[in-house]
């Protein structure tokens, strides 16, 4: 080998071991690289989790509640298989609507309510103009459905 | 060998690519006003708003070009850092170098925009999701690859070293492109790839189209100009630099480079 090929030979090696390690360590750590869990991830805990976490998925159609007295709204988070309750003191983002994505911070009581500190509207990765999202819901398939969470 | 008798290393000799970048960087430079003008009125005017979010993610036709820019040029700088490393070729290093700050300001670019679009739909500026933590490291990787480069006295090792973190970081790269994939994310996942049509209105991916293609040639053309300064920095007392400095612009390049010349070392024996 001339010193070159060694050089190559070395760079290529280097690449190689930490594209390894790097997919060893992501894979490890899998659960912990996720920004938040599906509610029916929630239903398959064995025990509740201590600590806040995230629980994220679509409000489900109708099941929005807002208190007219005070900011407080109650809705429930759905992955289309299973749903949790979740209730929400405060002003939520502009995007949050029934059928969109939503992702809740907070913790879940012993009855399986979720109690959210902080709720972010999450959007999906499809753009149109109003008239064709109409067309599609005359057509009878709401962008969005089918989704996965 | 037909591979042997391509002329690889013509532009690599320093006197050529001074040639190449006078000649290359007006028309880049008006490629990237004429697109960035139709790119910005398709934006504003002809795109028309989401049914969901209306008017705010328009931001995305600067925020997606900037994110794609960032991480592509950050797998050239390490692409140009394997050349330098194996082959030893001055100019790669040049040009790895002449592409962080772009890299960097791209990423940040990324970033900013980012959190201006996120506040209004997700009711944040900035989450720790995987998309946007490994963007940031992203920023890092280039603020480190600048640092380091400085940091080192000696010119060659610090190239050197600095070749390996744009190697190692490029890890990186791949991370950020699939993370909305791998993991759960607030980020949304991506609208245009290369195997399925595009989830948005034809409209707006044309102003995608537009504006990607103004990032391109303005960071072609910034890189390009950049790497030309340092190659005149560097070769300042040669005889082609001087002869360019007495007889103004020359735009001819020698046909007969070697690769002896783009390594600097007739350079060296020429000094000596």
């Amino acid at each position: 080998m001339t010193k070159r090929q060694k050089r190559l030979a070395l760079v290529a090696g280097v690449l190689a071991g930490l594209a390894i390690a790097t997919a060893l360590i992501l894979n490890a750590f899998r659960d912990s690289m996720v920004f938040f869990v599906t509610p029916s991830e929630v239903m398959a805990m064995t025990e509740l989790p201590e600590r806040k976490f995230r629980i994220g998925g679509l409000v489900e159609s109708g099941s929005v509640v807002r208190d007219q007295q005070s900011v407080q709204v109650s809705f429930r988070v759905t992955d289309t298989a299973m749903s949790v309750p979740v209730t929400f003191e405060g002003i939520l983002p502009a995007l949050f609507r029934e059928g969109q994505g939503v992702v809740a911070e907070g913790w879940i009581d012993a009855d399986g309510t979720f109690h959210a500190d902080k709720v972010l509207a999450r959007h999906d990765e499809e753009y149109m103009p109003a008239e064709a999202q109409a067309a599609i819901e005359r057509a009878g398939h709401p962008p969005g459905a089918g989704k996965e969470y | 060998m037909v591979f042997r008798r391509i002329p690889w290393l013509t532009f690599a000799a320093p006197r050529n690519f001074h040639v190449l970048v006078q000649v290359l960087v007006p028309w880049l430079v008006g490629g990237a006003v004429v697109l960035a003008v139709a790119g910005l009125y398709t934006s504003f005017f002809v795109a028309p708003p989401d049914y969901q979010q209306g008017n705010s993610y328009r931001i995305l036709f600067i925020h997606v070009p900037a994110a794609w820019m960032g991480m592509f040029i950050y797998l050239l700088m390490a692409v140009y850092g394997v050349i330098h490393l194996v082959w030893r070729i001055r100019l790669a290093d040049m040009m790895a170098r002449s592409l962080a700050p772009t890299g960097a300001l791209m990423t940040f670019m990324a970033l900013w925009t980012g959190a201006l679009w996120g506040a209004p739909t997700w009711g944040t500026y900035w989450v720790w999701d995987a998309r946007l933590t490994s963007t940031l490291v992203l920023l890092f990787l280039y603020l480190g690859y600048m640092a380091l480069r400085t940091a080192v006295d000696d010119r060659e090792n610090g190239a050197r070293a600095a070749s390996l973190l744009a190697l190692v970081g490029a890890i990186n790269v791949p991370i950020i492109y699939f993370s909305v994939e791998w993991w759960h994310t607030l980020h949304q996942g991506m609208s245009v790839t290369l195997t399925s049509a595009p989830t948005m209105a034809p409209s707006m991916f044309t102003a995608l189209l537009l504006m990607t293609g103004a990032c391109w040639l303005y960071c072609a053309a910034i890189a390009l100009r950049r790497a030309q300064v340092e190659v005149l920095e560097r070769e300042a007392e040669t005889q082609w630099v001087r002869d360019l400095i007495r007889d103004g612009d020359s735009r001819t390049w020698d046909r007969n480079a070697t690769v002896a010349d783009a390594r600097g070392t007739i350079r060296e024996e020429g000094r000596s």
